[in-house]
């Protein structure tokens, strides 16, 4: 069996070392989408983090008995499935955020992390490792997200889980809302400073020049 | 062991094993859960009739006030009459609008709202105070947008004319321009104006830079269309395809059962 310090790495190397989003720049579409207030951020990291873990467990439970011809079906089926689970568990617990989520939960199964990871790692590695895998991977996910998520919400709305921090212009406060952190777009300059500020500590993460 | 699982058979048996344990997760959840969802859409809606109407607060309980104050019936906009034999709670406005039974066909002219077909069954609120009078009247309203339909209710005092509120529930309008149509700030704004002139026509407009009298809205900064379909919704909905002569026959008395 995997040793402990092999198991860490698998967990928490996601986080910042090989982070799916800053250094494979992956799953990009929905850091875009879901990250103009916290609250939705949080559902949709618990989301994917949730999916990635049990479909690398499942992939990996049934990987030597998976024809490899059909091996991408039989996993977009098993993703498909927990996401159409998710997206049930959502809508009955969590009825307003999975309105506003609307389609990108959906949109999960074409999250190329969630795909990646099973056919990187969950084809070749025991369940248990498989699972720890992908919840690190969700970690990581997460992590830049939420860094996101936190900046657009405080600057776009003035506020951090609906709560509101800094005093609106529009009701008597002080503060003008920054509107171009409400849109999409923001989201792709924030990720890139993101990446900036990690690889100027981890220099190991900056690509050769060519 | 990887040769064998090559072979026609074990392929299509592990697809076939694969399929049958997903959907049977898939549909176990989408069943067991279903009460819940359902219940939860029904709790939604009642919470964005009540909030249209200005009778939702922070500590609201949602059902009880909805009970209390708020009768639902579904009404005939072709003949004007309560239809009592169909249930309000399991009926659906836009089920109603895209069968092509329960609604007609919209003329382009008569259409600016860009609905297409409008329903000729509607599910309406009455809302009542504390001794159960009559107080005011909660309507589905929608319409194009920018980016798709708006879906709102839009609460009239008991004139029939006096607006009271308006819920933008539903929408896919520009976070931050459009999508401030949900702006508490905005829709405060709608209180008190009138939908009809004098004349009895439909003279509410929403207009850019500095709504004055009775009958006028400010538009929103940076969303022209939106604003704009905002305007057409509303006069199609109050006008003669709409609401129009409902609310005429409710302003002359009461409806009658049909």
């Amino acid at each position: 069996m995997a040793n402990v310090k092999e198991m860490k790495s698998v967990l928490f190397g996601p986080i910042f070392a090989n982070n799916p989003i800053a250094l494979q720049i992956l799953g990009i579409c929905s850091a875009l989408a879901v990250t103009s207030k916290m609250s939705n951020t949080l559902v949709m990291c618990i989301a994917l983090t949730a999916v990635v873990a049990c479909s690398n467990l499942f992939i990996s439970i049934i990987r030597n008995h998976i024809p490899s011809s059909v091996r991408i079906i039989v996993q977009m089926t098993i993703i498909a499935s927990l996401v159409i689970v998710v997206d049930q568990i959502l809508k009955a617990y969590a009825y307003s955020i999975s309105k506003e989520l609307s389609v990108f939960v959906g949109l999960i199964i074409t999250n190329c992390i969630v795909m990646g990871r099973a056919e990187a790692y969950a084809m070749k590695s025991t369940p248990f490792m498989s699972f720890l895998d992908g919840l690190g991977n969700g970690l990581g996910y997460s992590v830049v997200l939420l860094v996101v998520g936190f900046i657009r919400e405080l600057f776009g709305s003035g506020s951090l889980f609906d709560v509101q921090i800094l005093p609106l212009a529009s009701q008597g406060g002080w503060f003008e809302p920054v509107g171009l952190l409400l849109m999409p777009p923001s989201a792709f300059f924030i990720i890139g400073g993101f990446i900036w500020v990690l690889r100027t500590f981890r220099t190991e993460q900056v690509e050769p020049k060519e | 062991m990887a040769k064998k699982n090559e072979s026609l058979g074990k392929t299509v048996g592990v697809v076939l094993a694969l399929c049958l344990v997903c959907s049977i997760v898939v549909s176990g959840a989408a069943i067991g859960l279903k009460p819940l969802q359902e219940k939860n859409a029904a709790l939604d809606m009642q919470k964005n009739v009540l909030d249209a109407a200005g009778i939702l607060k922070a500590d609201t309980n949602v059902t009880e006030t909805y009970d209390q104050r708020i009768e639902t019936m579904v009404v005939s906009l072709k003949d004007l009459t309560i239809k009592e034999d169909i249930n309000p709670t399991s009926f659906s406005n836009r089920k109603a609008a895209s069968d092509p039974e329960t609604s007609m066909q919209l003329e382009k002219k008569n259409d600016p709202a860009g609905l297409g077909t409008r329903e000729n069954l509607t599910q309406i609120y009455l809302v009542k105070d504390e001794s159960g009078d009559t107080t005011g009247l909660v309507l589905h309203i929608r319409g194009q947008g920018l980016w798709g339909t708006m879906y709102g209710l839009l609460a009239l005092e008991d004139d029939f004319d006096t607006v009271k509120g308006v819920n933008f529930y539903e929408h896919s309008e520009t976070p931050g321009l459009g999508g401030e149509i949900t702006n508490p700030a905005w829709v405060k704004t709608w209180q008190g104006k009138e939908v009809y002139g004098e004349d009895g026509n439909v003279q509410f407009e929403v207009v850019k830079g500095g709504a004055k009298g009775e009958h006028e809205v400010d538009a929103l900064s940076g969303a022209t269309l939106t604003s704009n379909g905002v305007e057409y919704l509303v006069q199609f909905w109050m006008g003669e395809n709409g609401y129009g002569p409902l609310l005429k026959k409710l302003r002359e008395g009461e409806l009658n059962n049909g």
